[in-house]
């Protein structure tokens, strides 16, 4: 495959099966490996779509500064894309994320601002908000609420998976900015709408809930129920215990959500599976494990995994 | 047996500090309404008309209860219900 330059290279990823995960041959996994992009992480596909989407709009012309509040892998895509289309870039990020995020971030030429721990991405987005009204030049483009973040899921990760595998039948991803919920879910309620789509959502620890009133949670703009059949909350123990069988079965070195994702998927799985119908069930893996080597998710027992994790923003 | 509900930080005021407190009933409306019962106040912050205040999240067995029938989702004993509030999240 070629390429005129690294940003168009995003997506197109593989799907590959998932032999011994599956439960039989009529209930079949298969992983979309989204790490493939060229930063190693699903949000090149918003990241590279939110700044065309800007570029075209005219919000964003040459010598911009981008602001964005992110817990890493947004920050490294768009970190990308910027230096390759000349922007400059300030990411918000918790200071409870990983240290490698932080470092690639910097490596890729953007700059960093921590937010409070408490609170985790809820407490980044309200940084940025403020950060963005005392800088009215910078341009926001706030992923949770940029519809192009969605739109790249619709028009590529969604028509891709029909393509690899029509006879598809559900759909698992991450909730986070939900945009690929959100646009995977759109194309296959328009094209395909028997698709079941799954939500697999990070359950942290008690820090990150924080401790303010219930009134100020938080919902990104971009979330609508209807497109979305299952939500499960996942916590750290079942995403670790997933990511290992992930690795030790398959061959596949995914980041911790990953193994969130993959347990909302076994669920499925076993229903069909009990069921006693068929079932192609499509997995979003993320991202790869490199940048959670230091969380201390793969070593050890999943006791120790599980409480080195608490007050993280593992996903 | 009965039912577990795991109450997030902010909501411990209503249960004198405890983190998960134990209710009885066959639906998640039943369930509440037995918790309130020696919980006073701590429904007003999770239910709001006939539905879930909009920034609370409640998962039965971990699954978000908007999906599987509201208030009216069915409960049974040994049920987990988790009640959280919403955030951002994932590896955005």
């Amino acid at each position: 495959m070629r390429f005129d330059s690294l940003i168009d290279s995003v997506g197109q990823t593989p799907l590959v099966g998932l032999p011994r995960l599956s439960p039989s041959p009529d209930v079949r996994l298969w992983a979309k490996l989204e790490d493939q992009n060229p930063t190693g992480s699903i949000k090149d596909r918003a990241a590279v779509a939110m700044i065309e989407a800007a570029e075209k709009e005219g919000r964003l012309r040459p010598g911009c500064t981008i602001l964005e509040p992110t817990s890493g892998n947004t920050g490294i895509a768009l970190a990308m894309a910027a230096s390759l289309r000349g922007y400059r870039l300030v990411c918000v990020m918790p200071e409870n994320t990983s240290v490698e995020r932080r470092q690639l971030l910097r490596m890729w030429g953007a700059e960093v601002v921590s937010s409070p721990a408490a609170g985790g991405s809820n407490e980044a987005v309200r940084v940025a908000k403020r950060m963005a009204e005392e800088h009215p030049d910078w341009v926001l483009l706030y992923q949770y609420g940029n519809p192009a973040n969605a739109e790249a899921h619709e028009q590529n990760t969604g028509p891709e998976i029909l393509a690899d595998l029509p006879e598809v039948t559900h759909f698992v991803a991450g909730l986070g900015t939900t945009g690929t919920l959100m646009g995977v879910g759109r194309f296959f309620r328009r094209h395909k709408p028997d698709v079941t789509i799954v939500a697999a959502e990070p359950r942290y620890g008690e820090l990150v809930y924080g401790l303010r009133n219930l009134d100020e949670g938080f919902v990104p703009e971009l979330y609508d129920e209807s497109l979305i059949d299952a939500r499960f909350s996942v916590g750290p123990r079942d995403a670790v215990r997933r990511v290992r069988e992930l690795l030790a079965l398959e061959g596949v070195f995914a980041g911790i959500s990953t193994g969130a994702i993959l347990h909302a998927a076994l669920a499925q799985a076993a229903k069909s599976h009990a069921a006693g119908g068929r079932a192609d069930i499509v997995l979003v893996v993320c991202d790869g494990g490199w940048k959670y080597l230091s969380t201390g998710a793969y070593e050890g027992t999943v006791d120790e995994a599980e409480a080195s994790l608490e007050g993280q923003l593992w996903a | 047996m009965a039912i577990e509900v795991r109450v997030p930080t902010i909501l411990r005021t209503y249960t004198g500090g405890e983190k998960v407190v134990s209710g009885q009933g066959s639906t998640l409306d039943e369930v509440i309404d037995d918790v309130e019962s020696r919980h006073a106040g701590l429904k007003a912050r999770i239910v709001d008309g006939d539905g879930l205040r909009r920034f609370i999240n409640v998962y039965v067995n971990d699954e978000d209860v908007r999906f599987t029938g509201g208030l009216a989702t069915p409960v049974s004993d040994g049920d987990a219900v988790v009640v959280l509030p919403a955030v951002a999240g994932g590896a955005g």
